[in-house]
């Protein structure tokens, strides 16, 4: 029972940045029918500049409750950053071509991406472990064997997720971009019509949805380590995540993203750690078949 | 009738077709000297990539099949690949035939690997075929990393060595280039005179309009699903060419990665083109090696050069033309505007 | 027994009644025309004739066999081809490859036959080149065979899409909003050509339009279809005259 509680509690954490990183996917799909294939690599993007950023501000000491936010706020504003220039210049020129073709350039900026951050000028080939930034310490709960450990990571991770999702909330319900946001995701053609500046609403998504990859590129960073080929499994697992919610569905991709771990976690802990990778494939293909609008997704159909 | 001579849909060439026929035995019996002339002349690193070369153009045209005239966008093609490889090859080393009894072991292993990659493209259309465009190439995305995890956790089948992530070595070498070439020959005479053909006509109508293909009585999952199978088919002779070339097999070398770099064959080419794959596929085999001298700018510029090439050009090198029919210009296909996963 | 027979047909999306106890016949030679304001539920109808659609309740029955759960290929096989309102030429294809897709369900010789150019591949596809020829002809696409459908004209696409379905030697074509787009020019030869198609080919021909003065001038029998309910069935005549008619559609008399 406790084994059970403790694989929860990890699958939660792990969930967590999946959801985070779900949430860029479904948003961007929202908005441009597109599945952004370089997002993951973003995620990575954010790893590597809290690094770099880590190591810059190291000699001065500064206390945790500055560093802590310095770095991620960095992170998320340079992600940010990336998220806008990849949009403009290899999807926005591509805003009228066939699906296909689009979907192949955001597998090129996806190797682009990986292959530049192994350069030696970005980051390198090897991984390398994330510099010291938060002690990390955990609580046990019982009695050897039956213990239920917390980290501070873990609360971290899930608390960051649970409260930027708020926040994205209030953002996408309560402001007028939200609104824009959510009127291009519904139809693009007449929100421009009734004066959205779509381009716009377009590059907030990508920065926003980029901004929540850096959160958890960090997150994953100081739980892992960094390497440049980091946002390969995420970035899918998280693609996964998203279609589970209901691609296009913000409250989608959190419940999305909390399954994805927690089966992840459960098959690892209970079943192979070998097939933890194979079984988002097989959750996407499952979900594919049976519902693929996922849990919230709206499913419209052509019209003949 | 006269005005049919220059019809586009079948490939009317000036002669009857039992010469055209007998030209192709020709072809594929000239490689047999030529394979001999080359073994002695070349030097060894050339005539290895000549090899891959063939390799690589079944592996385009088969994708071809798939994604450019059937319409679907597949992107686990390289597992299909690695069953046939890892078929083939297991098989080859568990038996290990030696002098005459090789030259016929070779193509029925061959075809043994085929076969099997053949049922992994049963297995893998017939779920996927209600799914559209950019779902599509997710999911066969995710069977191709499914087989790679097979592959991967399986030390052998019964008494077959697979060889688990170690990978599978010590495969008798048989492939050379008369093998190589003559497989490559078959598979894009096959691949043409399906496509252009009146059969054939079906694959295309289904990527051109599903729904309106099947308001004209084509069974669209019928070919969607015989599309994956024949093209899967040859990727497993490709692989099991390869795994006989090399020697040596890893799970590493059939996953994601390799699917995109056939892609990327079957776009450069002009997705349709069968000319078209086979002139990328060759291109995209030699340059790469040109471009050894600087291993870490190489798939920077590869992945630069793909997204230019979308941007700029994406109907590819030749324009979803044939090589042989230049003013027959073939559309690009437009995929509809739609919200969804699934087609009707 | 009429040819093309529909009963009591209702089709629901969700809350949304589409069609309600729609009834219809249709026999060889006939010509019928649907009519109703946009949203009516005409293609609707069409849809679930062709299996795109399935029916909530209702019974769709071709010679007295039902074909309600038969695939949308099957029922072309069985004798109902159709055009699109949106046209839905295979725009990368020729002119004489649309057509020929038409007669593929005719072939008989198979994938080894097609590989190796069999003598039996090789006089079933003259045979069929030369049928899509003829039909070409008699749409005056002839000469224009060899190019793509997507550069054709607009009359001439539309036209072409009807060729298309007629390949399929259906019997009973179903035409939507053919004349959409046409100059009246255009529509005095469609008008010559359906008829002239019913005739020639034994066809039943359903017909939905919004041109009044083609559908009042070929069709022999009208039905009037308005939020998904039938309001008026008969001659030209009599629906011109019907008042439930003219409220919800026609307005004043011409």
């Amino acid at each position: 029972m406790h084994d059970l509680i403790q694989q929860l509690i990890i699958g939660l954490s792990i969930g967590a940045t999946y959801a985070l990183i779900a949430l860029g996917y479904t948003m961007v799909y929202g908005v441009l029918r597109l599945i952004n294939f370089a997002h993951g690599e973003v995620y990575m993007m954010g790893a590597v500049v809290g690094f770099h950023v880590t190591n810059l501000i190291a000699r001065w000491r500064l206390p945790l409750w500055v560093s802590l936010p310095f770095v991620f706020v960095t992170a998320m504003v340079a992600c940010a950053a990336l998220g806008f220039l990849i949009e403009f210049l290899a999807y926005r020129p591509l805003r009228n071509r066939p699906r296909l073709v689009v979907l192949i350039t955001a597998i090129g900026v996806s190797l682009l991406l990986q292959n530049l951050a192994q350069m030696w000028f970005i980051f390198g080939p090897t991984p390398q472990a994330f510099p010291p930034l938060i002690p990390q310490y955990s609580k046990t709960f019982g009695t050897p064997p039956n213990t239920i450990t917390i980290s501070n990571l873990d609360v971290l991770s899930f608390g960051l997720s649970v409260g930027l999702m708020a926040a994205l909330a209030w953002v996408v319900l309560r402001t007028r971009t939200g609104l824009a946001l959510r009127a291009v995701s519904y139809r693009f053609d007449t929100s421009s019509l009734m004066g959205i500046n779509t381009n716009r609403t377009i590059s907030f998504t990508f920065m926003l949805g980029s901004a929540l990859a850096a959160v958890a590129g960090v997150v994953d960073a100081i739980r892992y380590d960094v390497k440049p080929l980091m946002g390969l499994m995420p970035g899918l697992k998280a693609f996964v995540a998203a279609v589970l919610g209901g691609i296009g569905s913000i409250p989608g991709a959190l419940v999305g993203g909390m399954l994805m771990g927690l089966v992840e976690t459960l098959v690892k802990g209970y079943l192979s750690s070998a097939y933890a990778d194979a079984v988002a494939f097989v959750v996407l293909i499952v979900i594919l078949l049976v519902k693929p609008s996922g849990l919230f997704g709206r499913y419209v159909p052509e019209k003949l | 009738m006269a005005s049919i001579a220059s019809t586009s849909h079948i490939s009317r060439p000036r002669l009857p077709v039992w010469v055209i026929n007998s030209a192709l035995v020709l072809l594929i019996a000239a490689m047999w000297p030529l394979h001999r002339v080359l073994a002695e002349n070349m030097n060894p690193y050339y005539l290895r990539i000549l090899i891959l070369i063939g390799l690589n153009v079944i592996l385009a045209t088969s994708l071809n099949l798939i994604n450019g005239i059937t319409g679907q966008f597949s992107l686990g093609h390289a597992g299909f690949m690695a069953i046939g490889a890892y078929a083939a090859g297991s098989l080859m080393k568990y038996f290990g035939p030696t002098g005459t009894q090789s030259a016929i072991a070779l193509p029925a292993l061959l075809a043994v690997g085929g076969f099997w990659a053949a049922v992994a493209g049963l297995l893998v259309g017939i779920p996927t075929l209600r799914l559209r465009g950019d779902y599509l190439a997710i999911a066969t995305l995710g069977f191709g990393e499914i087989i790679n995890t097979l592959i991967v956790n399986t030390e052998q089948i019964g008494p077959f060595e697979i060889g688990g992530s170690s990978g599978l070595h010590g495969i008798p070498i048989r492939t050379d280039f008369f093998w190589a070439y003559a497989a490559a020959i078959v598979c894009v005479a096959s691949v043409w005179r399906l496509a252009y053909s009146a059969k054939g006509l079906a694959f295309r109508a289904v990527r051109e309009d599903e729904v309106a293909a099947a308001a004209m009585g084509i069974d669209t999952t019928y070919y969607k699903v015989l599309a994956f199978v024949i093209g899967a088919f040859f990727a497993g002779v490709a692989g099991g060419l390869y795994a006989t070339f090399d020697g040596n097999l890893a799970p590493e070398s059939f996953r994601f990665m390799r699917s995109i770099e056939i892609v990327v064959m079957v776009v450069l080419g002009g997705s349709g083109s069968v000319t078209g794959a086979v002139v990328a596929a060759a291109v995209l085999t030699y340059l790469p090696e040109q471009l050894r001298f600087s291993n870490e700018w190489r798939m920077v510029i590869y992945s630069l050069a793909l997204i230019l090439m979308m941007i700029l050009r994406p109907e590819g090198l030749l324009g979803g033309r044939e090589l042989f029919r230049w003013r027959r210009r073939m559309a690009i296909p437009v995929v509809p505007a739609d919200s969804g996963p699934r087609g009707t | 027994m009429a040819l093309l027979e529909i009963i009591n047909l209702s089709v629901h999306f969700g809350g949304l009644r589409a069609l309600s106890d729609f009834n219809f016949a249709l026999d060889e030679r006939q010509l019928h025309g649907l009519i109703g304001p946009n949203g009516a539920g005409k293609t609707t109808a069409f849809n679930v004739v062709t299996g795109v659609y399935t029916p909530s309740t209702g019974d769709v029955r071709l010679a007295g066999e039902s074909t309600v759960g038969a695939r949308p290929f099957e029922i072309n096989r069985l004798g109902i081809a159709r055009t699109f309102q949106n046209i839905r030429l295979f725009r990368g294809l020729t002119v004489l490859e649309n057509v020929l897709v038409g007669f593929n369900q005719s072939v008989t010789h198979g994938f080894w036959g097609t590989i190796v150019r069999s003598p039996h591949h090789q006089r079933e596809d003259s045979l069929h080149e030369h049928e899509a020829m003829k039909l070409l002809a008699t749409f005056g696409l002839a000469e224009r065979h060899g190019e793509l459908a997507q550069n054709l004209p607009y009359g001439d696409q539309r036209r072409l899409e009807i060729a298309r379905a007629l390949a399929t030697r259906p019997r009973i074509l179903l035409l939507d909003e053919p004349a959409a787009g046409m100059t009246p020019q255009e529509k005095l030869e469609l008008m010559k050509l359906i008829r002239f198609i019913r005739g020639e080919f034994n066809v039943g021909i359903w017909l939905i339009e919004h041109d009044m003065k083609l559908v009042m001038a070929i069709c022999e029998r009208i039905t009037v279809l308005d939020h998904g309910e039938t309001i008026a069935v008969g001659t030209p005549g009599e629906v011109q005259a019907d008042p439930k008619v003219i409220e919800a559609y026609l307005g004043e008399p011409v």
